[in-house]
């Protein structure tokens, strides 16, 4: 791996160019949450028509994992958070530690939705599948958990992987812990569990009552 | 650029197959089948591969950092990405259209697109999905330009229109085609997972898709046909030797268009099934934006009086383009008005009207500013009285093409079929004939510019005398675009010394803006 | 602004400092996960739904405005996020118009094709 220069063209000043990577995730942000906005839309106009099928659906999942796998992806959030801070303070154990529990609890929300995954098809949870026979709309419904949960999956990998090399680059000293990247592929991730924070009632809170 | 001009030929030739099936009645040339894949395939590649980056991808990328006196765009490697995204976007497409093709019209209607059709309909929108992400990856790269790139005075409304024009475009984009590739990955689900969503048999409702769909799909229009206002604005101000007659409004008429542009979709819905109340909303909504267009055309007209009209080729293609946007824009009116386009639905009025806008207004710009910047893109003069004569036969062939449609369409021939009663046949005729001569027209340019590049005569560094900042570095720009970066403390189109018009045949003293460039 | 050309601009702040704030901003995020948690089981019938997601775009707020640093940024990056609420505000606002406003509908349910359809004549009429 090369040293990631530091001033790219066209910018004339590094700071300009931060706050336009900054920007620039931010616009990029705006763009994914318009993504999960027409999806999570569909739910909720498919919902409004089958209101008791999605709370039957929502009966039927797990909401132990489900719970716990929040937790998990907001403390990885705030590992993320605190590897950001500590990498502007120049703080680079802190940082790079913060980054490496990020990580880490980030695959462990996947590890988690693989087993979760896994149990769903052994219980029949999918559209077709014996658990949901008989309830209108809980096919629809359960069409929409596999869809964003698995949407969502993606994006997890794809922040995972986004953290994973910067991360390397900064342990590898090759790029500087106050870079915009870091910074970015933060926001990245915030974005991520923002995405599971409207997920989690959506899908396992519904129809508890 | 060589990309997006194989796109055009691909879809070009969808149109002229299409147009020689319906030279009579019966069908003659190809299968049913073969039709609906037709104009598939003419639909998908000219909307989503020539038209909406068709502007914003050769002029915005090459024209956007010139104007604002920037070195290059804000993230370049970003923006080889994706073009990238989009070439492989291609790829998938033409691989659908190999293996067989798609015959879902471009609109993907679900449930036919999700449980009827028999096409490759998962790989097409794949690639459309692909080629949004190069979209929003390239507005993304515009807006972060626009914002942070100016060059030290160039305030917001020191800014060229076609930034304006530009940045409102990418605003659009970035937004928009998100929900698209969202409606597009339900129907790659339901396709490929078996993941019921429209099924109407499992309770779905296939409005939705629709819904969905046309939210990008509504503000795609003013995705194709933004920069064609602010390149029309370039050329007239330029020819007319006038400043653009209310330039503020101008900034406003393109920021409202491109947020009420949102709120619009629904009035390709009026005959869906869609409550009355929301039709009723979204038809008063339709009305709305029709003003800001209306203000454009107005002032475009009032930057027009009274000046120095010289008719160079690019002159020719934005007369033509106002012209032609205003009849096209005239009978969007007759559509959102819910009485006369529940009558008109799916006939031909409604494709001649989006042609008028699409084709008649975006690809008309289009040409209009390769000629107006081909000086400073290539650094050569393209020959004057060739392109006068493809300007001129492009503007005939288009209304002898698309006039009829309006007639045929309101008396009743629906669009999308092969096969029509015979009384239709004279405009289908006049319609098919005009076709080959707005072919030639479009084909011509494509010749002698390519000429020219090696022939033609040397241009300066600003042979039209305009004064934009992209006229003041070299012709064509060097690597880094300006030798000296520009210092901007003017308005731009200072054609003339303020307050008085020119009133006679001298030209007018002028003021570039920006200093020390060069 | 610090820093003319620097990197991003430095921040000395201790390592007690950094954590003590994200940790605050952690608790709360959790304590509200786990009362949407608890207040999914409390029998609100459709206020279930909206509690649920009041508690949701609250914990938005918060990692948007601490662990995105918004609260520190300038306009133009809070812009970007406000026009995207902003838009997401139309796609939702105008399709649910017609959701809402539908008129019944006209053909039986598939679930109800079973059913013998309702006399069109006679009493059953009305």
């Amino acid at each position: 791996m090369k040293p990631v220069p530091l001033l790219h063209e066209p910018w004339r000043s590094t700071q300009r160019q931060e706050r336009a990577a900054s920007f620039g995730m931010w616009i990029f942000l705006g763009s994914e949450a318009l993504l999960f906005g027409g999806l999570l839309l569909a739910f909720a106009a498919t919902r409004a028509l089958h209101v008791e099928g999605f709370r039957a659906a929502g009966r039927a999942t797990d909401v132990a994992l489900g719970t716990a796998n929040t937790l998990i992806l907001l403390t990885s959030s705030l590992a993320v958070a605190i590897a950001v801070e500590a990498a502007r303070a120049e703080r680079r154990r802190l940082a790079l530690g913060g980054l490496l529990a990020g990580l880490l609890l980030g695959l462990g929300f996947l590890v988690v939705k693989g087993f979760e995954w896994h149990s769903d098809i052994a219980k029949g949870l999918f559209p077709g599948g014996a658990a949901l026979q008989g309830m209108p709309g809980a096919t629809l419904s359960s069409s929409f958990y596999w869809l964003l949960t698995g949407l969502h999956g993606l994006h997890v990998l794809g922040g995972l992987t986004l953290l994973g090399w910067m991360g390397l680059q900064a342990w590898r000293r090759l790029r500087p812990l106050r870079s915009p990247g870091l910074e970015a592929a933060g926001l990245y991730w915030h974005l991520v569990d923002v995405v599971w924070v409207f997920l989690y009632p959506l899908l396992y809170l519904d129809g508890r009552a | 650029m060589a990309t997006l001009l194989g796109f055009f030929c691909i879809g070009g030739f969808a149109a002229a197959a299409i147009r020689l099936e319906l030279f009579t009645p019966a069908a003659d040339v190809m299968t049913p089948d073969a039709y609906n894949r037709m104009f598939t395939l003419h639909g998908t590649v000219m909307v989503w591969f020539f038209l909406v980056p068709s502007i914003p991808n050769t002029l915005g990328n090459f024209l956007l950092p010139l104007m604002i006196g920037a070195r290059d765009l804000a993230f370049p490697r970003l923006n080889l990405f994706s073009w990238y995204l989009f070439v492989s976007a291609g790829l998938l497409l033409l691989l659908s259209l190999l293996l067989g093709g798609v015959d879902t019209g471009w609109t993907f209607y679900t449930p036919f697109s999700t449980m009827f059709s028999n096409g490759y309909v998962m790989l097409a929108a794949l690639a459309v999905i692909v080629a949004g992400f190069s979209s929003i990856a390239t507005g993304l790269n515009f807006i972060a330009t626009v914002h942070m790139l100016r060059a030290p005075g160039m305030h917001w409304f020191r800014l060229p229109l076609l930034v304006w024009a530009i940045y409102g475009t990418s605003l659009v984009m970035v937004l928009a085609t998100p929900v698209l590739s969202a409606s597009l990955l339900l129907i790659v689900a339901e396709r490929a997972f078996g993941l019921p969503v429209f099924d109407p048999a499992q309770g779905g409702d296939p409005l939705l898709f629709q819904h969905l769909f046309w939210f990008y799909s509504h503000p795609a229009v003013y995705i194709m046909i933004l920069p064609a206002f602010g390149v029309i604005s370039e050329i007239v101000t330029c020819f007319a030797r006038r400043r653009v007659f209310g330039y503020r409004f101008m900034v406003y008429a393109i920021l409202w268009i491109a947020l009420v542009g949102f709120l619009v979709w629904g009035h390709h819905m009026f005959v869906s099934g869609q409550s009355l109340f929301a039709s009723m909303a979204f038809s008063f909504l339709s009305f709305v934006i029709a003003v800001p267009s209306a203000i454009k055309v107005f002032n475009w007209t009032f930057t027009l009086y009274r000046g120095q009209i010289t008719f160079e080729a690019p002159m020719f293609y934005a007369l033509g383009f106002i012209g032609l946007f205003t009849i096209g824009g005239l009978t969007g009116l007759f559509l959102a008005a819910i009485p006369i386009d529940v009558h008109v639905t799916d006939t031909y009025f409604v494709v001649a009207h989006f042609h008028f806008i699409m084709v008649g207004g975006a690809v008309t710009a289009l040409y209009g500013g390769l000629h107006f910047w081909w000086p400073k893109l290539t650094g050569r003069m393209y020959p004057e009285s060739w392109a006068r004569l493809a300007g001129l036969t492009m503007f005939f062939g288009f209304v002898f093409t698309f006039f009829p449609m309006f007639v045929m369409g309101f008396a009743g021939m629906p669009r999308r079929y092969q096969v029509y009663p015979p009384e239709f046949q004279a405009w289908n005729v006049m319609s098919s004939s005009g076709a080959v001569l707005l072919a030639a027209a479009y084909l011509l340019p494509i010749g002698y510019l390519t000429w020219s590049l090696f022939f033609g005569r040397r241009a300066g560094d600003d042979p039209w005398d305009a004064t934009g900042l992209e006229w003041r570095t070299a012709s064509p720009p060097p690597r880094e675009n300006f030798f000296e970066l520009p210092v901007v403390d003017e308005e731009p189109y200072l054609y003339h010394p303020e307050a008085t018009g020119p009133h006679h045949s001298a030209r007018e003293p002028h003021r570039n803006q920006g200093r020390n460039a060069r | 602004m610090s820093g003319r050309r620097g990197l991003l601009p430095a921040e000395a702040r201790g390592a007690g400092a950094i954590l003590g704030r994200a940790l605050a901003v952690w608790l709360a995020l959790v304590a509200l996960a786990l009362a949407s948690l608890a207040m999914a089981y409390v029998p609100l019938g459709r206020g279930n739904m909206a509690v649920a997601l009041g508690i949701s775009s609250l914990k938005m707020l918060l990692i948007a405005a601490f662990f995105m640093r918004l609260r520190q940024a300038e306009g133009l990056r809070r812009l970007a996020a406000a026009a995207c609420l902003l838009w997401l505000a139309f796609l939702f606002a105008l399709t649910f118009t017609d959701l809402l406003t539908r008129a019944p509908a006209s053909q039986p349910a598939p679930s109800d094709l079973a059913r013998p359809p309702a006399p069109t004549t006679g009493e059953g009429a009305f």
